[in-house]
């Protein structure tokens, strides 16, 4: 392996579509990039779902996991080094090289950061939620949905993934609750449709889980009206919460701007992350950490290409390598 | 499947888990459970740094569903370290590198 300049000219920060794609451009425009993928999370969110229908380009679809690994395979063929690990530690730096340390604790410095950490899923916040995890509660039905065969199980969420995620288990599950707090559903209408089409789906309107019960294992759940005040327990054995992610911004927290929601503020339309309302030198952001309103896996691979375009042309005009 | 661990299924479970003079650290995974590839290589390594130590066993879930169901697996991947045949530490989910050997520091 060649030896890299120390410091190099950029850094990825995350996997995903939005940072597989930034290291394509990158390493074509020759930036020798290095990309921390993570240790257990590469590929991020889409290496939780099954068959991907809306990415542009497959007309018959493809799975998360193979799509990741061929934006994957794209990033390494230009020359991208990927690295297996965690970034632990973001120092950016308005003045100079930004560093980043990795989970092994060796230090890794750049010119140019690209920010593509994505989001991690909400939880309902309930302490039982929490205690009962990896024993009925789950964030990923196509991880745990096996488990479930024969059982009544719940859903809760209203959008595209929480119905994704309730047809999936409808697969192993006897019947799945779909839990949401209000009388329509966020999803798209085709989702909707095949929701409401599916026998094994219940859709119960107007729901909220106050609590999970059961002592090592999820035996039910405790609801509540929202409208009536009502409650009622439903009696389930796993419990899949889907209602939405936060982006994972705590690495940068303190050293850029984030919105209420944890969100990372770039520059107008481009990807120039902002740190007390100005841009901060050599720092891009893309992906699901910075786009609270789309958040799908092509507008993620847009910005990415983006943050990569930006941090080239940051490059050539700040720092000749 | 790695040099240094072990392949343990329903019929070895007695003599290979329960039986073991050693402490054994089961990894329950399953081929389409992306999570437990990323662990495999830690578990991996730690299979080889500390033989001595401790066995590194892996259990199919699809291929053992009845250890599977009498450990009430239901989320993978798990990790569970057994001590003269009693369950005595429980890891679920996939965790980074360093948070995994924290957690299994005193077996090791």
């Amino acid at each position: 392996m060649s030896a890299t300049s120390d410091p190099r000219e950029v850094i990825i920060v995350g996997s995903g579509p939005a940072g597989y794609t930034a290291a394509v451009y990158a390493a074509r425009a020759q930036l020798a990039p290095l990309l921390l993928e993570g240790s257990v999370t590469a590929g991020g969110a889409l290496m939780n779902t099954t068959e991907v229908e809306n990415f542009p380009g497959f007309r018959e679809g493809i799975t998360g996991p193979a799509l990741m690994e061929e934006m994957r395979a794209q990033a390494e063929r230009f020359g991208t080094e990927i690295l297996t690990d965690d970034a632990v530690t973001i120092e950016l730096n308005n003045d100079g090289p930004h560093t980043v340390i990795d989970g092994e604790g060796a230090t890794h410095r750049a010119h140019a950061v690209i920010l593509a950490m994505g989001s991690a899923y909400r939880e309902l916040g309930l302490p039982n939620e929490k205690r009962l995890s990896g024993h009925g509660v789950s964030w990923c039905a196509t991880c745990d949905g096996f488990f479930f065969r024969g059982q009544e199980i719940a859903v809760v969420g209203g959008g595209d993934s929480a119905i994704e995620e309730a047809t999936f288990l409808t697969r192993f599950a006897s019947r799945v609750h779909l839990l949401h707090r209000r009388d329509s559903l966020r999803a798209s209408k085709i989702m909707q449709e095949r929701a409401f089409n599916d026998p094994k789906l219940n859709l119960v309107w107007n729901t909220e889980v106050v609590d999970v019960l059961g002592d090592d294992r999820v035996s039910g759940l405790a609801l509540r009206d929202t409208v009536t005040g009502e409650s009622r327990t439903l009696d389930a054995t796993g419990l899949f919460v889907a209602i939405g992610h936060d982006p994972r911004s705590e690495l940068v927290a303190g050293q850029v701007d984030l919105d209420d929601d944890g969100y990372v503020h770039v520059e107008g339309r481009t990807t120039r992350v902002l740190s007390n309302g100005s841009a901060l030198a050599g720092v891009f952001a893309a992906g699901d950490l910075v786009d609270h309103s789309y958040r799908q896996a092509i507008t993620a691979a847009g910005s990415g290409c983006a943050a990569a375009l930006d941090a080239e042309r940051w490059l050539a005009g700040h720092h000749s390598p | 499947m790695g040099e240094f661990t072990k392949t343990v299924t329903d019929a070895s479970w007695d003599a290979d888990v329960l039986k073991s003079d050693k402490p054994v650290l089961v990894d329950f995974w399953a081929v389409w459970c992306g999570p437990c590839k990323m662990v495999a290589p830690i578990l991996d390594e730690i299979a080889e740094t500390h033989s001595g130590s401790i066995t590194v066993a892996k259990l199919n879930v699809d291929e053992n569903p009845v250890i599977a169901a009498s450990e009430r697996i239901t989320s993978i991947p798990t990790l569970n370290v057994y001590k003269g045949g009693e369950l005595v530490k429980q890891v679920i989910g996939a965790k980074p590198k360093a948070a995994l050997l924290a957690e299994l520091a005193e077996y090791l």
